[in-house]
């Protein structure tokens, strides 16, 4: 058993709720048990960090803080948690901290929950419990922004062109596709404000998910997926042409691996539904 | 026939000191190489390039980068933090500029970005944590976007993808609040 603290954040509590429910599920099936951070405030996300700087490292060293006193690694799934949290990290242990209100020593690992799930230890674990390989099924892997860049916050190793993602739906049996927009941004919260610019720039990831022959597009950060999940008929319409790319997260790519039967509930909360791909392929449990 | 005669720039550095000393970001060791703006995704919506903002700064054009798009069209997507050879954190510069905007009062007005981030802080500053069918329904009246998009006839495609989202389950109608609510309010007060 893998004991880690768990930082859900606000949109796994809302609209990302089957982002939830898979990594709940999944974590316990393969042995790694999550403990919810007591009483975990809100990072803030975009606004904070646009509209004060300062108050954007304080409400996520709170968080920190109250990790560290758990004394377990934090994991994270929402990326932009994920880098607020990493940005408090390197403040509270850089020249400024005392302009700060908490206190952080560095005790504790913050981790990408994509991340977590690539270690050995948890792939081990992972086969032990190994139904069927993903054939037929030929993702590409849209990692964003904010998992990795900055290196300098995140401390990722292959900020450019990371693979972590390839290898793990690799190891699933799933064969996964190489394309050029990783990390390609979404444009994330823009899509309240100015859909217009979120519609171009997935626009742009829908095109070359196309031609490079992929039939769906898996995600670790509940901003993407509702991005590209949520507005796919829209973008089509608007560029007249015929997207069809379940938007799925690499939790539930685990979980068909693991032959986890709640897989099926997971997807009918997506706006596109995987069924017609799932049953092309043979993968319906 | 008028002969275009360019305007004269008197540089005032000032502004440069005071950008640098409040950021903590060296903006004067840009050489205006452009590999920023060059991997910037949304410079297709944007009034100047990342690399003119920096410009700008040296030259202590307050007014032009307080006021124009650029700093609330960046999707801070961190490529150019990421990539500048000279390690200037860009992406930091547009939140500093953005943060300056605020207080000043420049550029804020129907600006619909800035409000989406206003009402977001104050969802946070009242439970702790945000509850996005309150965020967005604020959201909408405060920007006049609903009024919007009952003319338009836009309503339709929202109420298509917030039904979606009810029958889906994915929106939970009560928002949960944190216990030490007062202690989040603290960090959010000193910024208005
Ligand atoms: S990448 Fe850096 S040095 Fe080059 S123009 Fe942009 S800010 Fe200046
Ligand atoms: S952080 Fe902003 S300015 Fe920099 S590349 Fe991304 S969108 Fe462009």
């Amino acid at each position: 058993m893998i004991d880690v603290s768990y930082y859900p954040g606000c949109s796994l509590e809302g609209t990302a709720k089957d982002y939830r429910e898979s990594i709940e599920t999944v974590c316990e099936r393969v042995g790694i048990k999550l403990h919810e951070l007591e009483d975990w405030n809100c990072c803030g996300a975009t606004a904070a960090h646009s509209l004060s700087h300062k108050a954007a490292i304080n409400l996520s060293a709170r968080n920190l803080t109250i990790a560290e006193k758990a004394g377990m690694d934090l994991v994270i799934p929402c990326a932009l948690c994920f880098n607020r949290m990493k940005a408090a990290e390197k403040v509270l242990l850089g020249p400024y901290r005392r302009e700060y209100a908490y206190r952080f020593e560095g005790s504790i690992k913050i981790w990408d929950l994509l991340d977590f799930f690539c270690q050995d230890r948890v792939k081990a674990e992972i086969a032990r419990r190994f139904k069927r390989p993903l054939k037929g099924l030929k993702p590409v892997c849209y990692y964003g922004c904010m998992a990795n860049r900055p290196p300098t916050i995140t401390d990722a190793r292959n900020w450019e062109n990371p693979t972590n993602m390839d290898e793990l739906l690799s190891f699933l049996g799933a064969e996964v596709i190489d394309w050029p927009y990783k990390t390609d941004c979404c444009g994330a919260s823009h899509v309240v404000a100015r859909p217009d610019i979120v519609f171009n720039l997935v626009y742009k990831l829908f095109d070359m998910a196309e031609r490079v022959g992929a039939n769906c597009i898996v995600v670790s950060c509940q901003m993407c997926q509702a991005n590209l999940d949520m507005y796919q008929d829209e973008i089509s319409k608007k560029f007249n042409r015929d997207f069809y790319f379940p938007i799925l997260y690499f939790t539930e790519l685990v979980g068909m691996a693991i032959g986890e039967k709640q897989v099926n509930r997971w997807l009918t909360k997506h706006f596109v539904s995987a069924k017609p791909l799932i049953e092309s392929v043979g993968l319906n449990l | 026939m008028s002969v275009q005669t360019p305007q004269t720039i008197v540089p005032d550095y000032s502004f440069l000191k005071k950008v640098e000393f409040e950021s903590k970001i060296k903006a004067s060791a840009c050489f205006q190489c452009r590999k920023c703006t060059n991997g910037c995704p949304v410079t297709f919506a944007m009034d100047f390039y990342p690399d003119q903002i920096l410009r700008f700064i040296h030259l202590g054009l307050r007014d032009l980068v307080l006021n124009c798009a650029t700093i609330w069209v960046c999707a801070s997507c961190e490529t150019c933090t990421t990539r500048c050879p000279n390690e200037i954190d860009i992406a930091g510069l547009m939140d500093y500029l953005k943060e300056s905007a605020e207080k000043e009062g420049i550029g804020i007005k129907d600006n619909k970005t800035y409000m989406f981030h206003r009402v977001f802080l104050d969802d946070v500053k009242k439970r702790g944590r945000v509850h996005e069918l309150r965020l967005m329904n604020e959201y909408m009246l405060k920007t006049g976007e609903g009024v919007k998009k009952l003319k338009d006839d836009s309503w339709k495609q929202d109420l298509k993808l917030g039904l979606g989202m009810l029958t889906k389950g994915r929106l939970p109608l009560l928002p949960k609040g944190i216990k030490n609510k007062k202690e989040v309010k603290r960090i959010l007060e000193n910024i208005d």
